[in-house]
């Protein structure tokens, strides 16, 4: 014990590469390696990565963690506006709400589709939901580091809980959705279909999960992705049928590039969703009555006249199989996902 | 010693941070487009070892002290044990979950004290009737009362910390690491706090203190890691002497310490040997 008290001043030990090995430690430490020793007495390193299993165990043991952090954050993000809560259900009402405005009072364009506003918000409320859970995903670790930091928890309960808040919102936009729809506005009625609301956007939601977490990752270790996300969003907004309907492009373009963008998630999650709560939609979809040239032709060249004629031409990607593609997604985003984020799970919080 | 059980145990453990946007380049477009243009790796990117190469083993019923100069490295060391940085060679072994409480370690700002109390604790693995049952008990810890319903932000730094402090020690950890937490309190949480941790440590467990308080190394510790830049300078279970060396060191004159204080610290440290 004495022999400690050999080197006194710091300066001596500085620039000492082998400072355990100087001898001043031998009393405290044992003789054997230390990592035997430590494994031979049960400890496990630290910053270790839980295996697959026991991670997911973990994750669903913090499931409590996981709601009331959603719900925090949710209650947080209005507590400084005077309106508070009430913010949920208006934010997609004054979003559908300039929709309206311009496409219903002002421009009183179809682009071919009929029921337009109808299509139109319900593509914007569907898309939103992915597109937010991108970006909150995105910034979940940087948002978060000082509970990072501070507990140990396995960090893939930060976005699943950020997806989470997106969630909740999503059912108050699917409730304002369902008004405007019902609505004079858009004359859809309601049906048996509409049940197939509940698969969609569960499969949008698992999709969205994986999306989050892979997201999560990236964002917390490229700092230059958030400059860039807006730019991705935007463009797959813009290929994703939410403004238009992505069959009005067959004039212009190839066939199998058609066929692609419909089955580009964001498109197939709008798809699945208009189908199940537009009959305007189910009506008009290509592939829906047998081909007719004729009548596919007039469509193409006047479709502000004949709306429900589309459904005379061909489809591109076959509709009956655009749920297998939609569970496809959800299956692919969430194990690529998780898997992509908890590579890293002792990377976060780090630096 | 040998047949006491180790907690944690640290084989040549190295910690870097690697900060961007340190100074060196200065940032204009211009710069970087002829770096990206000149494939030069990013300029701005600095390294900082902050640990080269520390050892140590705390054994189960240890208090460790951990001192040095600011910027030593004693926070990023509890960081490590609790595995909250990933090592970039060598590592740190403990029995399981450690928790950390730091003066720095906010948790959510926006949110209200209230909120912030069962979102810790089910971040620790509580469920949701234990956060409820502890819930009464660590408000009552910590000593803040009202302020409870009010958001984080509003707290004075010794609240907040004291608020964490006890949000931590609400569960029974093996390895409970406290940096700081204890100096922003007054003085009668810091009494309440030296109990919780005397308590932590009967109930089996191993407690870290980094502390610029020597006098209060002295009075909970049994053992010290005195670090400088990153490396051990001295450590061991003769607490008084390395302190000691260590005020020395640092330019002060030698505590004059009470005989009693001297002979109950001697005395702890003879048992454990």
């Amino acid at each position: 014990m004495n022999d400690e008290r050999r080197l006194s001043a710091p300066g001596h030990l500085l620039g000492d590469e082998s400072v355990s090995s100087a001898g001043i430690q031998t009393s405290v430490l044992p003789d054997e390696p230390l990592a035997e020793f430590a494994l031979a007495h049960g400890l496990r390193p630290s910053a270790a990565r839980p295996p697959v299993l026991a991670y997911i165990k973990q994750l669903w043991r913090r499931w409590n963690f996981i709601v009331a952090f959603a719900t925090a954050r949710n209650i947080a993000m209005y507590t400084e506006a005077r309106l508070g809560q009430l913010w949920q259900v208006l934010t997609p009402l004054l979003n559908a709400g300039v929709y309206f405005l311009i496409f219903g009072l002002l421009l009183k364009i179809n682009r071919g589709v009929p029921d337009y506003l109808g299509f139109l918000v319900t593509g914007v409320f569907v898309f939103n939901f992915t597109q937010r859970a991108f970006i909150s995903s995105s910034n979940v670790i940087t948002d978060s580091l000082p509970l990072i930091r501070a507990l140990q928890f396995p960090r893939a309960s930060l976005p699943l809980a950020y997806v989470m808040i997106e969630f909740q919102q999503m059912l108050l936009s699917m409730a304002v959705l369902a008004v405007i729809l019902l609505s004079p506005l858009c004359h859809e009625p309601i049906t048996w279909y509409w049940l197939l609301a509940i698969p969609a956007l569960m499969l949008q939601t698992a999709f969205n999960v994986g999306v989050g977490l892979f997201v999560a990752r990236i964002g917390s270790q490229v700092n230059d992705f958030s400059q860039l996300l807006p730019f991705l969003l935007r463009t797959w907004l813009y290929v994703s049928g939410v403004l238009y309907s992505i069959a009005t492009l067959q004039i212009r373009t190839d066939r199998w590039v058609v066929a692609l963008l419909e089955i580009n998630p964001a498109a197939l999650y709008i798809t699945l969703m208009r189908n199940a709560l537009m009959l305007s939609q189910r009506q008009s979809a290509p592939g829906t009555k047998p081909y007719n040239a004729r009548l596919c032709a007039e469509w193409n060249t006047k479709a502000a006249k004949y709306l429900y004629d589309s459904a005379y031409c061909h489809y591109y990607a076959n509709p009956d199989h655009f749920w297998y593609y939609g569970i496809g997604w959800a299956a692919f985003a969430l194990v690529v996902g998780f898997f992509f984020f908890w590579r890293a799970e002792v990377k976060y919080g780090r630096g | 010693m040998a047949v006491a059980e180790p907690m944690v145990v640290a084989d040549d453990l190295h910690i870097v941070y690697r900060v961007y946007g340190a100074g060196g380049d200065r940032g204009t477009a211009a710069t970087v487009l002829l770096r990206i243009l000149g494939r030069k790796t990013r300029a701005s990117i600095r390294e900082v070892h902050a640990i080269r190469g520390v050892s140590f083993v705390a054994y189960r019923g240890d208090c460790v002290g951990v001192i040095g100069r600011n910027g030593s490295g004693k926070s990023t060391l509890l960081r490590a044990v609790a595995g909250l940085l990933p090592p970039e060679q060598g590592n740190v072994y403990t029995t399981g979950e450690a928790s950390l409480l730091g003066v720095n370690a906010a948790l959510l700002e926006d949110l209200t004290g209230e909120r912030n109390v069962i979102l810790g604790c089910l971040a620790m693995g509580m469920t949701k009737q234990e956060a409820k049952d502890k819930y009464p008990s660590i408000v009552d810890f910590s000593g803040v009362g009202d302020f409870i319903d009010l958001p984080m932000k509003t707290y004075s730094s010794g609240m907040g910390s004291r608020l964490r402090f006890a949000i931590a020690a609400a569960k029974t950890q093996e390895v409970l690491l406290v940096d700081e937490a204890l100096a922003t309190g007054d003085a009668e949480f810091r009494v309440k706090s030296h109990a919780r941790i005397e308590e932590l440590r009967d109930q089996a467990g191993t407690v870290f203190l980094v502390a610029h308080n020597l006098a209060e190394i002295e009075q909970t510790c049994n053992r010290v890691i005195w670090m400088e830049r990153g490396q051990i300078a001295m450590q061991g279970e003769d607490v008084i002497s390395i302190v000691d060396r260590y005020i020395e060191a640092s330019g002060g004159a030698p505590v004059l310490r009470d005989p009693v204080t001297r002979e109950r610290l001697g005395g702890r440290e003879t048992a454990k040997t």
